[in-house]
Parts: C-alpha cells; sequence; structure tokens
C-alpha cells in the first residue's frame, strides 16, 4: 500500500525554482532516505509534504487523501511526525514537557496518564529518561537532536520526516540512533534526509536522490552506489 | 460664509495641519525607517519642543522675532540632545529589541510628561508670532457681470500661518537633500539596508542610531516651535499629533518617506476639512479604523509597493 | 532526585495550596486592616483580575496587546449600559458585560491575529483608540469622559447590598478567587502548556500539530472577557461607569501591572498591581505628576528585570512557581 505519493510537485521562489515536477511515491513500512547535494531541495520537498511550505504546482496524496491544501496542523493530525533540520525544541520547557506536548496532541485527551505513559516511552527510547526534569535549553547539542526525536516518537506517527537528524551527533550517538531507527522499521514509514552517507547506506530500503530540484535516480543502496550519474553529482562531491 | 469661500478657508487650514503634520510624521518615519524602532515618546518630543521654545521666548526680551528664532535653533537642539540620551541610556541597552522598545518608549513618554507637568505647570503657555499680519483673501463668483472678485467677511488668514507652510517645505526638502546627497545620509542608508553589514564597513553604528533617533525628535521639536503661535503649548499636546503620526507613517507605507509626505498631505487636509464640517471624533475614529485596517490587509501601507 | 513521573502533579497541588493560601490571607485581612486600605485592597482586587487576563495573553501566550482597555471598558460598560438604560438586575447587568466583552474580544481577535509582533501592538492600540472615541462620540448615552453613576439602589443582590464596605471587600475577593483559581488551572492544563509552546516557538508548535492561530484567538478571547469581567465588577462594586477607563493609559496599566509582578506568573499581577496602586497612590500625595512613577518603573523593569519580581522568584528560590 502507498503511504504517502505526490505528482508534478513543484516550488518556484520568485522565479528560481526549488522543487520541479517531482513524481514520488512512498509504501506502508518503508525506511526511504532522500539525498542529493546542498540546495538539491530535499528540504523544500519534505516542507511541501509536511505543509510547512506551500507548493506552487502538484498535488500531495496522503493515506488516500488529497492533502495538497490542507495547513500543516491538519497534516500532522492525519499522523505525520516532521523533526527540523535545525533544533526546534521549545528551550525554556523542561524535557518532558516537550515531549508531552507531543504526546497531548496526539492522545487528545485530558488523560494525564495515558501522556506520561507515552512521554515515558519516548523518552527511554533515546535514552533520555535521566533527563526527565532538566530544561530543554540546558541539554548539550546531541542531546537536543535527541529530544527532538523523542517529540516525534511521542506523536507514534504513521510517517515520520527525519530532516537531518544526525547532523551534530557522536559517532556513538549515531550508532544508537541507526538501531532506533532499525526498531521503528516496519510500524511506522520513515522518510529520513540525510548527509551521512554510513546512516543511509545501513538503514534505507530505498534511496531517492534528488539534485537541481528533480528526482534523478531511485534504487536500493547497492544500485545507488553503483549509479555513475548520482556520483558525479553527488557522491564525488562527498567523502563517500 | 457661502459653501465656497467656507470650503477654500478650511482647506488652508488644513494644509498648515498637513505641513505639521508631514515634519512630525517624517520624524517618526527616519527613525523606523533606519532603526526598526516604533518611538511612542515622539509626540512628547514634539511637545517639549513647544514648551522649550515658550521658555526661550519668555526669557528673551525685545522683538518677538528674537525670541522666536533663538527658540527656532535651540528647542530642536535641547530636544535632539535630550532623545540621543534616552537612545544611549535605554534603548541601547535593550539591543532595539522592537516590542521591549515600545514599553521602554511608553515609559519615555510618562517621564518626559510628567516632568514637564513638575517644571513647567499645567497651564498653557502661548507664544507670540514673530510676524502676523493678516491677509484678507478674495473669493470669486459668477455674477450678473460675469467673472467678479469680491472679499467676503471672514475670509482670511495671516502672514504667518502661510510661512509655516513654507518653512515646512524647506525643512523636508533640507532632509531631502541630506539622506540622498550628503555622506551622513548615505551612512544613514547604508545603516537601514544592513546594520551587521555597515559594522562590517567600519560605520559606528551606534552612534548612527543616537544621531538618528536625535534628529527625529528634533525634526518633532521643530514642528512644534513652527506651531506654537497658532496653538498654545501645553504639556499634554503631545497625544494627538503622535497619534496622527502614526496613522501617517502606517498609511504611508512603515519607514517610506515619499510615501508618508503624500500621506500626511492627504490626512492633514482631509482632517482640516472633515473637522470643519463634521463632527472631529467621527473623523478620528474613522482614521484610526483605517490604520488597524491597513494594517491587517495592506501592511506595506496605501502607497508602499509589496515585497515579494 | 529520583526523576519520579508523579513531579508534576505535585507541582499542581503545591501551586493550587499556594493559590488557596493567598486567597486565604486576603479574606483574613480585612479583620487587621483600616479601612482606607481594605477599600484600596478591594479595588487592586479588581485591578489584579484585570491584568491577571491581560497576563494570559502577554506573559502566557507571548501577545502584547496595547489596547486592554477596549475590553475592560466592554465589560464596564456593557453592564453599565445594561443597568441604566434597561434596568436590568446586577447578575444580569454581569452576564451582559461578560458577553459584550466576549463578542468584542472575539471580534477584536479574529482581526488582530491577522498580524504580529509590532503591528499587532500598533492594530490593538488603534481598536481600542477608536473603542474610547465611539464612547465619546455617543456621549449622550455614555456620559463621555465625565461617565455616569449606578445608583445605590441598583446595587443590591438578593438583599446584600454591594455599596456595604464590607460587603465589597469580600465579593472581591471572591472574584479575584475564581478568576485565580481558573488561571491557574488554565495554565496547568494542556491548552495553558500549547500557549507557552506558541510563546517559545510558534512553528514547532505548528510542526506539532496545533492550530496555532485558533489557539491564540481562544487566548484573545479568554483575555478579554476576563478583562470585561474586571471592568464589569469594577462598575458594580464602585458604581461608576466612565470613558477613563477606556484611555490608553488603562491598556498600559495592566501592561505596568504584570511586567512589574512578572509576566508568566499566576501571582505575579496580584504582585504588580499592589505595588504599583500603592507605589502611585503615595506619590499623588506628594505631586499632581504621579505617573511619572509609572513611566520610571516601565524603563527600569524593560532594562533591569523583565522578569518582574515573581519571575525572579521563580528562577532563583520557587521552580515550581505556577
Amino acid at each position: 500500500m502507498i503511504l504517502l505519493s505526490t505528482s508534478g510537485l513543484t516550488k518556484q521562489y520568485s522565479g528560481l525554482t526549488a522543487v520541479n515536477d517531482v513524481n514520488f511515491s512512498l509504501p506502508q513500512g518503508q525506511i526511504r532516505a532522500i539525498i542529493g547535494p546542498n540546495g538539491a531541495g530535499k528540504s523544500t520537498f519534505v516542507g511541501m509534504l509536511s505543509g510547512k511550505i506551500p507548493s506552487t504546482n502538484g498535488t500531495v496524496i496522503f493515506k488516500d487523501k488529497d492533502i495538497t491544501s490542507l495547513p500543516a496542523h491538519k497534516r500532522i493530525a492525519l499522523g505525520m511526525a516532521y523533526t527540523f533540520q535545525i533544533t526546534s525544541i521549545f528551550s525554556s520547557l523542561s524535557v518532558h514537557e516537550n515531549v508531552a506536548l507531543a504526546a497531548r496532541r496526539i492522545s487528545n485527551s485530558t488523560d494525564s496518564k495515558t501522556v506520561a505513559q507515552r512521554v515515558a516511552d519516548a523518552l527511554d527510547r533515546v535514552n533520555l529518561t535521566d533527563r526527565y526534569e532538566q530544561i530543554a535549553g540546558d541539554l548539550s547539542y546531541g542531546h537536543q537532536r535527541l529530544l527532538e526525536i523523542a517529540m516525534g516518537l511521542a506523536q507514534s506517527p504513521s510517517l515520520f520526516i527525519l530532516d537531518e537528524p544526525t547532523q551534530g551527533l557522536s559517532a556513538e550517538e549515531i550508532e544508537s540512533f541507526i538501531k532506533l531507527l532499525k526498531n521503528l522499521a516496519g510500524d511506522t514509514t520513515i522518510l529520513l534526509i540525510e548527509h551521512n552517507m554510513d546512516v543511509v547506506m545501513a538503514t534505507a530500503d530505498l534511496i531517492t536522490v534528488l539534485n537541481f530540484g528533480e528526482v534523478l535516480a531511485e534504487g536500493s543502496p547497492a544500485e545507488i552506489r553503483a549509479n555513475i550519474d548520482v556520483q558525479a553529482a553527488y557522491l564525488g562531491t562527498v567523502n563517500a | 460664509m457661502e459653501f465656497g469661500p467656507h470650503l477654500f478657508l478650511a482647506t488652508l487650514e488644513g494644509a498648515i495641519g498637513a505641513a505639521v503634520l508631514a515634519l512630525m510624521a517624517v520624524g517618526l518615519s527616519i527613525v523606523f525607517g533606519i532603526m526598526r524602532v516604533v518611538n511612542v515618546a515622539h509626540g512628547e518630543f514634539y511637545m517639549l519642543g513647544a514648551v522649550i521654545a515658550w521658555w526661550i521666548t519668555s526669557l528673551i526680551g525685545g522683538h518677538p522675532a528674537y525670541g522666536f528664532l533663538a527658540a527656532l535653533i535651540v528647542a530642536p537642539l535641547i530636544v535632539g540632545l535630550i532623545a540621543a540620551l534616552a537612545d544611549h541610556l535605554v534603548l541601547r541597552r535593550i539591543n532595539y529589541d522592537p516590542e521591549r522598545t515600545i514599553v521602554a518608549t511608553i515609559g519615555l513618554l510618562y517621564v518626559l510628561q510628567q516632568l514637564t507637568l513638575m517644571t513647567f505647570g499645567a497651564d498653557a503657555r502661548p507664544v507670540e508670532a514673530p510676524f502676523n499680519k493678516r491677509l484678507a483673501l478674495p473669493w470669486f463668483e459668477n455674477g450678473a457681470d460675469g467673472l467678479a472678485m469680491y472679499w467676503p467677511w471672514g475670509l482670511s488668514t495671516t502672514t504667518y500661518k502661510l510661512a509655516v507652510i513654507v518653512a515646512a517645505i524647506v525643512v523636508l526638502v533640507a532632509l531631502w537633500l541630506l539622506m540622498t546627497k550628503t555622506r551622513a545620509g548615505l551612512i544613514m542608508r547604508a545603516t537601514q539596508l544592513n546594520r551587521d553589514m555597515a559594522l562590517a564597513h567600519g560605520i559606528p553604528v551606534e552612534k548612527v542610531y543616537a544621531l538618528v533617533f536625535g534628529l527625529g525628535a528634533a525634526i518633532a521639536a521643530l514642528a512644534a516651535v513652527l506651531v506654537v503661535p497658532i496653538q498654545q503649548a501645553h504639556y499634554l499636546m503631545g497625544g494627538d499629533p503622535l497619534l496622527l503620526s502614526f496613522i501617517v507613517v502606517i498609511i504611508g507605507g512603515l519607514g517610506s518617506i515619499p510615501g508618508t509626505i503624500v500621506a500626511a498631505i492627504l490626512i492633514g487636509m482631509s482632517d482640516g476639512i472633515i473637522s470643519v464640517f463634521f463632527s472631529p471624533t467621527l473623523a478620528k475614529i474613522l482614521a484610526t479604523l483605517l490604520v488597524a485596517f491597513v494594517l491587517i490587509f495592506r501592511p506595506q501601507g496605501l502607497f508602499g509597493k509589496r515585497i515579494s | 532526585m529520583s526523576g519520579s513521573i508523579t513531579t508534576p502533579t505535585n507541582n499542581k497541588a503545591k501551586a493550587l495550596g499556594l493559590h488557596l493560601l493567598i486567597i486565604g490571607v486576603l479574606a483574613a485581612s480585612f479583620l487587621i486592616l483600616p479601612d482606607y486600605h481594605s477599600g484600596i485592597i478591594a479595588r487592586v482586587l479588581i485591578l489584579a483580575i484585570y491584568a491577571m487576563g491581560y497576563n494570559l495573553l502577554f506573559g502566557y501566550t507571548g501577545l502584547l496587546s496595547l489596547g486592554h482597555a477596549l475590553f475592560f471598558a466592554s465589560g464596564m460598560y456593557g453592564l453599565g449600559l445594561a443597568m441604566q438604560y434597561l434596568h436590568v438586575s446586577p447578575l444580569i447587568g454581569l452576564i451582559a458585560g461578560l458577553g459584550f466583552a466576549a463578542f468584542v474580544s472575539a471580534v477584536v481577535g479574529f482581526l488582530a491575529l491577522r498580524t504580529a509582533g509590532v503591528a499587532f501592538m500598533i492594530v490593538t492600540l488603534m481598536f481600542a483608540q477608536a473603542g474610547y472615541l465611539t464612547i465619546l462620540l455617543l456621549g449622550e448615552y455614555t456620559r463621555g469622559d465625565e461617565g455616569f453613576v449606578i445608583k445605590q439602589s441598583q446595587r443590591i443582590v438578593a438583599g446584600f447590598d454591594l455599596t456595604n464596605a464590607t460587603n465589597r471587600y469580600y465579593v472581591s475577593v471572591l472574584l479575584f478567587a475564581i478568576s485565580l483559581l481558573l488561571i491557574g488551572w488554565i495554565v496547568q492544563s494542556g491548552f495553558g502548556k500549547t500557549l507557552v509552546a506558541i510563546r517559545e516557538n510558534e512553528e514547532r508548535a505548528r510542526m506539532l500539530g496545533y492550530n496555532v492561530q485558533l489557539h491564540k484567538w481562544l487566548a484573545v478571547v479568554i483575555s478579554g472577557t476576563m478583562s470585561g469581567s474586571a471592568g464589569a465588577a469594577y462598575a458594580l462594586l464602585f458604581g461608576y461607569v466612565g470613558g477613563t477607563f477606556a484611555t490608553v493609559q488603562y491598556s498600559i496599566f495592566p501592561l505596568l501591572y504584570v511586567l512589574l509582578g512578572g509576566a508568566g506568573t499566576t501571582i505575579g499581577p496580584l504582585i504588580g498591581a499592589l505595588f504599583m496602586f500603592y507605589l502611585i497612590d503615595i506619590s499623588s500625595q506628594f505631586t499632581s505628576a504621579y505617573l511619572l512613577v509609572a513611566g520610571v518603573a516601565l524603563i527600569l523593569l524593560t532594562l533591569f528585570a523583565p522578569q518582574g519580581l515573581a519571575g525572579i522568584v521563580r528562577k532563583r528560590v520557587i521552580r515550581w512557581l505556577p
């Protein structure tokens, strides 16, 4: 079953085309990575999926529903979660409250027990349980990234969009992040924008390569690794 | 008076209001344009200009023109210095954060107003005009003998009122030359475009800000010195001009000086004309609502271009 | 620290305890306060309700309004005009005041929330100014700046005379208690936390699935209605309705109280209103320029203590302060 698809999705910024006519489909349960050089339009593309950025043209279908004109908060309510490329947390609130804000929207109730349980689970999965009461702004950068992921987990999304989740994490933290992703696989469909090719190769079922706002190639990690165009456009420019 | 002459008189009164309003609003607009600061205390700088003008003229004897001339120079200078000091002591320290700046300038409004009340008292103070010859004005009518000129009773103005209009135009032109033709103007515009870039190019942004804030206040004070022979100086006189200049600056497009001047003429004239024929309160209600709706539906102002 | 999951619940209980303690102290104070001061406290409590309403929008949601006098005056005139011209009972008047304030804040919120930041401040200021001028325009009914008095004979609820000083004091404590407990409940609820989240990071709140615009609008309506309830209560308890309460100055006062007492704290508005009222009261005995105090306070607070008194206490001493 296809969970999310786009057809002809386009974004123009006053003459400049950031994303051009992208047809994309994502089956349920898959871990999909989107890669591409800087400025290839990756963040703009997922921004249009989540409703953060309005599209110029084209349609987005999620769970068989045309969501192109839905505002972001309604798309999230349908079962998407989105983590920000630049860490975006509520820095003056506690770690617990950050995750609770994410959980409350979904369990959609005054049932504080369910919320507390979800918060505890999400924090447990990213190993932040012992920082429960700390003010989020006081966390280290790596921990803030993990908190951001925990907020997404607490939403129990059917589609989890992760924009550069491992940026700034230590090797050890990246290792446990890969484990976490593999654990999620199956229940949750994951769309991963990632620069770190080790993470991509270790986790992705399928890779979509964007270049100049268009789909350059799509295939399994092995296929992408072997694709000459991709090497020219992207892999060659990174120390992969 | 018949309708025609009456309208003519109202237009003339409106033009005086528009001239003073244009000065006042340009001062507010420069400060907003360059510093991105909404100065709620602007009306009090105007009031201070008027009160100081009264104080100076009451010190200097002889022909009223001497005192007035002294006030014309000294009042804007003093007010400009007070404003630059306020910038240095308060606004700079809160980093020109937009919301905190508004709160701080509200505080400044009360401080200036109440200190004036304490030192000068609550009485309205008149200032004598340097020259004030009454001019009767003619009106034309198509009578039995064709077009005839006559002098309706009550249709008159004074030389001083006409001079105010001329003076306002002179100041506005001088200001325009300062902003476009001088090095100081260039530096101000560079700071407006990009504060960090200006800093990187060695422009002393802090000094420029103090200067701009002082300049904006000095222009308001100058407008007040021009007005004070027509309207008396009083510690509460800053409120209405503040509101009107807000209206003008917002309708003209925040920070746009040509837009501000066009809006000042429009608002000043219509305010003058409308309040002659209708209830001034109703005119003010419509004007404030206009501002609110312009900000809501056309935030670039009526004359500004939309930035895409 | 064990990091136990019950901590937030404990904090809720502590907050409730603190609020009940304050209400108890206020109720008991009447027995020891001289008449002059109990009269002032009654007034301060009503103004504190006004400031609590303001604080929900400014302190918790992060929206700085310069036009709350419009909501205060809506409540005041809603009650005043209904009692004066329709001769309704005080309770019906109170409902009229609340209803009118809710209506006005719903409309103003809907329009003003299309803007943000400085534009929001100016739009609210302009709406309030238009409201004040409308009161002057309709002077035939509103009596403009001069205002009108609600007759003593009308201010009796079921035989309970609101003009009596003791009754007046306890009614103001009761109204304050209701408002404080209501605000305490709101800010501890999921809704209240969402408002704080919007204040902290609007974009993130939206991407967690919250309808930010709707939450802001609800915050304006609740805030405006609570401010209006203070206006209605003021008219009822002190028997006076006037245009002065719609002026810009009365929009600045709650901002001043909240900044001084501590924005985003439940007890800040009371502390701020209490301090400021006495400060102005004392200085007005020495000079007619008593508003100088307000100006100096605004500047000093902006410069040195943007968190206010309760904010400092929360940062340094009691972390759980609601």
